[in-house]
């Protein structure tokens, strides 16, 4: 009953995509002039700063010259490891399909998932530490960046670990009942989440050195 | 990624991917070494920044499988790159340009 | 293009109600949505317009049924009369309506890519309309810092602020969705033959400014969101150390930037005028290629300025901020990125005058708001020039002059062609075409009036009357030589309402008693929206047939082609001079 709309799984001729491989670099783009707004925006209050972290650190009670005199870096450290390893698992869990691997698909996909939700509890410990000193976003301003923009990149994290939740339980009754064009268009749909996943990652490896380390 | 890929294909893909991942991690570690010492805000700035496109270059043109995408894709993103590009110039030249502003003022 | 529109035809006699009208994925459905709602948003911002003038041309003297307009209402109407115009009228009317409803049928596509997408679209604008007016009624009224919202004032001011960002928040999803759908659309589903040079200006129009939509927005929505935690998280984004308010030293970290509000602001808010301005050329290129009966001249050439004004109007932003202390440096890089601008804009304008230009001009309704679009976009344009020069922008700012050019831009500029649009593709979709006469009272009566309340403001600006008065100016004695302006303009405001009704009486009762459409191409045009589509188009579907595209947009009067005008989608004859190449062969 639901019209056909062309190229939904088979790629057209003459631009060699399919329309969700469009659509979501269509979207990614959009995303990385939301995180390139943020960015600029950092830039822009750090270059008019005139102390940066400006504030005390916590044990010696002198101003911070370094952000990670206020930030826990082994902590950051360990979720880049994290989120990088679910890049990967993403992206084998696709291979997994290609190879008519189910198994493999709902392993390596589970893995991704637990992977994140890991992300995130480093993440609420990194946060608890800092309210446990009475650090919050309001204290300055970079700690305002900080929390804005960890907290909007764990936004995308949870919105990743719904879709692929989804993808990894009721989505793949697609796989399971359909035929082979149905196989095709799962694949295409696990090669469009890991798509948004894999921007999710790259947007953390640049937030991690420009907040916790320079 | 052409949808027509052979197992032994896909399985060489993995290889690559496993690669990365290596690449990736050691990456990692050195960025966050090389900000133990003590390097001046200057040179601190451009290696990590050098060290996170690498990172970043690797995930789009491995995980994300830019490096054999489409022409019309390509587009989409040198137009989003050229224009964040142009967003950080400009407000890096309207800040310090304002400051020249603010500082001949001062003297005067 | 195989066997996509078969399975369309046996539904649309079963759904109910509300899947049909409300929670439809029917592109046409939707962009009939889009186009009421905005419709009735531009009416509603209009009538806070007529309230504002009310006050400036009599101040303190009271309004019917309201009373006397205190200053704090004269700001919430100021600010949310900007945000419902440009946000929930004019750019849902002219993408959200007329290009879901249009672009599918003139590149022959059953629907839009993502359909469900575009329902998503659809109902976060409406939500997001619906959050903007509900904040009248929130502790305090409405956002009152001006639809531009600076801080530190927007940082500092009352919950319909708070509301206004979270609206705002909706609307941008729901144009970013609907930009992605739009580029998928237009890049993935023309029909076989339909190569890029081969698609109306129209749906160009309507491609380079969803990429406008798609990069444009997001910096603006990143603003939004620091703007929400300054407000929320009682962070310093944009609150600069030592601030001090009536209320005493603001106790905040401070250490922001109100500047960084303004860049990340006008970077959306520069193409978005661009966003205001393409589609409604889009509407008039197409009505006046198809009333002279001529191709456009300079297709190519005006599709190539389209594409350099997009880019361009990435970087001309800072042209808003002349007067924050910006260096002369990087002042002089925005001057010459806004002159160089205004040229793409003059060569379309004179490609479509240039189209006039020995044609045999039917002067229908569509028509006439068409030519009228022309010049009134002609002086919105040039009186932009003064504006986009430092030195004569710095006394000119903030003064009734600005709100005179952009007004000239996009309500005798855009509204205009939307009104053409209206009136040319209502016949489309409803089989039924609006009343010729109506139209052309409605069409003099708004043109008239609508030089009436704009020209005294590029006056008024001239002698210095700042915008913000909320009583018109009456406190200084440098505006009362232009005082009086205030009254003629308030009439004419008035006037221009009234001029209204005939069309809201034509619209409404056309739908059901205008005249039956004779045949589905009613206006004789070459574009597949009308010469391939039953009028209306089959609900899901559009086509009886997907057809084929053999020629350019606008083939009217071909020379030795023996009929008016030769459609997209008509087959050439079999080439006589291959036959006989065959014949000499055989």
């Amino acid at each position: 009953m639901e019209l056909q709309i062309p190229y939904e799984v088979t790629p057209r001729r003459d631009t060699g995509v399919n329309n969700a491989k469009l659509g979501i670099w269509l979207f990614l783009a959009s995303e990385v002039m939301l995180f390139g707004g943020l960015f600029a925006a950092y830039i822009f209050l750090r270059m008019g700063a005139d102390a940066w972290p400006g504030m005390e650190t916590f044990d010696t009670h002198e101003m911070a010259t370094r952000a990670d005199q206020i930030l826990s870096v082994p902590l950051a450290t360990l979720n880049t490891v994290i989120l990088i390893a679910s890049s990967v698992t993403m992206v084998l869990s696709w291979a997994s399909l290609k190879m008519n691997n189910f198994k493999g698909f709902k392993l390596h996909m589970g893995l991704t998932i637990l992977l994140a939700l890991g992300f995130l509890v480093v993440k609420a410990f990194e946060y608890g530490s800092k309210f446990g000193h009475h650090v919050y976003p309001e204290t300055n301003i970079f700690l305002a960046i900080y929390f804005v923009l960890t907290g909007l990149h764990a936004i995308h994290v949870t919105g990743g670990i719904i879709v692929n939740a989804y993808f990894w339980g009721p989505g793949t009754k697609m796989w399971l009942n359909g035929n082979a064009h149905d196989k095709a268009h799962f694949t295409n749909r696990i090669e469009v989440a890991g798509l948004y996943w894999h921007f999710v990652d790259l947007v953390w490896i640049f937030l991690f050195p420009m907040i916790y380390l320079v | 990624m052409a949808g027509e890929m052979t197992i032994e294909e896909v399985k060489k893909h993995v290889r690559v991917y496993l690669y990365v991942f290596g690449a990736l991690l050691a990456l990692t570690l050195v960025t966050v070494a090389v900000s133990r010492f003590d390097v001046s805000i200057g040179p601190a700035l451009v290696i990590a920044l050098v060290i996170a496109l690498v990172k970043g270059a690797l995930v789009a043109m491995y995980f994300m499988h830019l490096i054999s995408e489409k022409q019309v894709i390509m587009w989409v993103l040198l137009s989003a790159a050229a224009f964040l590009l142009c967003m950080f110039a400009l407000f890096i030249s309207a800040l310090v340009d304002q400051e020249q502003v603010a500082l001949l003022m001062h003297v005067a | 293009m195989e066997d996509h529109h078969t399975a369309s035809h046996h539904e649309g006699h079963k759904v109910g109600f509300w899947r049909k009208y409300w929670f439809s994925t029917d592109h046409k459905v939707i962009g009939i949505q889009y186009g009421i709602t905005a419709l009735f948003f531009l009416l509603f911002g209009f009538i806070l317009m007529l309230l504002m003038r009310w006050q400036l041309a009599s101040p303190g003297i009271e309004i019917p049924l309201l009373g006397a307009l205190t200053p704090e209402m004269y700001n919430q109407f100021g600010a949310m009369h900007g945000t419902i115009m440009v946000f929930m009228g004019i750019v849902p009317l002219a993408v959200g309506a007329f290009g879901n409803y249009v672009v599918p049928l003139q590149i022959g596509a059953v629907d839009m890519a993502f359909p469900r997408l575009n329902m998503a679209s659809y109902h976060f604008f409406f939500w997001g309309g619906v959050v903007m007016m509900a904040s009248f009624f929130v502790p305090q009224g409405a956002a009152k810092a001006g639809w531009t919202s600076y801080p530190p004032l927007a940082d500092i001011e009352t919950m319909g602020q708070t509301m206004w960002l979270w609206g705002m928040v909706l609307l941008i999803t729901s144009s970013l969705l609907g930009a992605i759908n739009f580029l998928t659309t237009i890049i993935q589903l023309r029909t076989e033959g339909m190569t890029f040079f081969r698609m109306p200006f129209f749906v160009w129009a309507q491609f380079i400014t969803a990429f406008l939509l798609l990069l444009a927005f997001p910096p603006l929505e990143a603003a939004g969101i620091l703007q929400l935690a300054d407000r929320l998280l009682d962070t310093s984004f944009f609150l600069p150390s030592g601030l001090v308010t009536a209320e005493g030293p603001l106790e905040v970290s401070g250490g922001g930037s109100p500047l960084l509000w303004q860049h990340l602001f006008w970077f959306l808010a520069h193409p978005e005028v661009y966003v205001l301005v393409l589609p409604a050329m889009g509407i008039v290129a197409e009505i006046v290629a198809n009333n002279t009966r001529k191709p456009l001249w300079g297709y190519r050439l005006m599709v190539y300025s389209l594409i350099f004004l997009g880019f361009m109007s990435f970087i001309v932003w800072a042209h808003h901020m002349f007067i924050t202390g910006m260096g002369t440096a990087i002042s002089a890089f925005f001057q010459v990125t806004t002159m160089i601008i205004s040229i793409p804009s003059v060569v379309i304008l004179s490609a479509l005058f240039i189209t006039l230009w020995g044609g045999s001009i039917r002067f229908t309704t569509p028509m006439l708001f068409a030519l009228g679009f022309l010049p009134m976009f002609g002086i919105g344009g040039l009186t932009g020039l003064p504006l986009g020069l430092a030195p004569t922008d710095i006394p000119l700012h903030d003064t009734y002059y600005v709100i005179g050019h952009f007004h000239y831009v996009v309500a005798p500029g855009t509204i205009l062609a939307l009104f053409a649009g209206i009136y040319y593709w209502f016949p489309k979709m409803t089989g039924r075409t609006m009343n010729d006469t109506l139209g052309k009272i409605h069409f003099w009566g708004t043109i008239i009036s609508m030089n009436g309340i704009f020209f005294p403001m590029l006056i008024q600006g001239m002698a210095g009357v700042s915008r913000r008065l909320f009583d018109g100016g009456l406190a200084y004695s440098f505006s009362e030589p232009v005082l009086e302006y205030n009254v003629f303009m308030s009439i004419s405001a008035a006037a221009l309402f009234l001029f209204q009704i005939p069309f809201i009486i034509n619209f409404f009762q056309s739908i059901r008693g205008g005249r039956k459409v004779e045949k589905a191409n009613h206006w004789d045009a070459t574009t597949l929206d009308w010469s391939a589509t039953p009028t209306p188009p089959v609900p899901h579907g559009n086509f009886e047939s997907v057809p084929r595209v053999y020629r350019d947009p606008y083939e009217y009067s071909v020379p030795g082609s023996g009929v008016p005008f030769l459609s997209q989608d008509t087959a050439p004859p079999a080439a006589p001079s291959d036959q006989i190449l065959e014949e000499v062969e055989a």
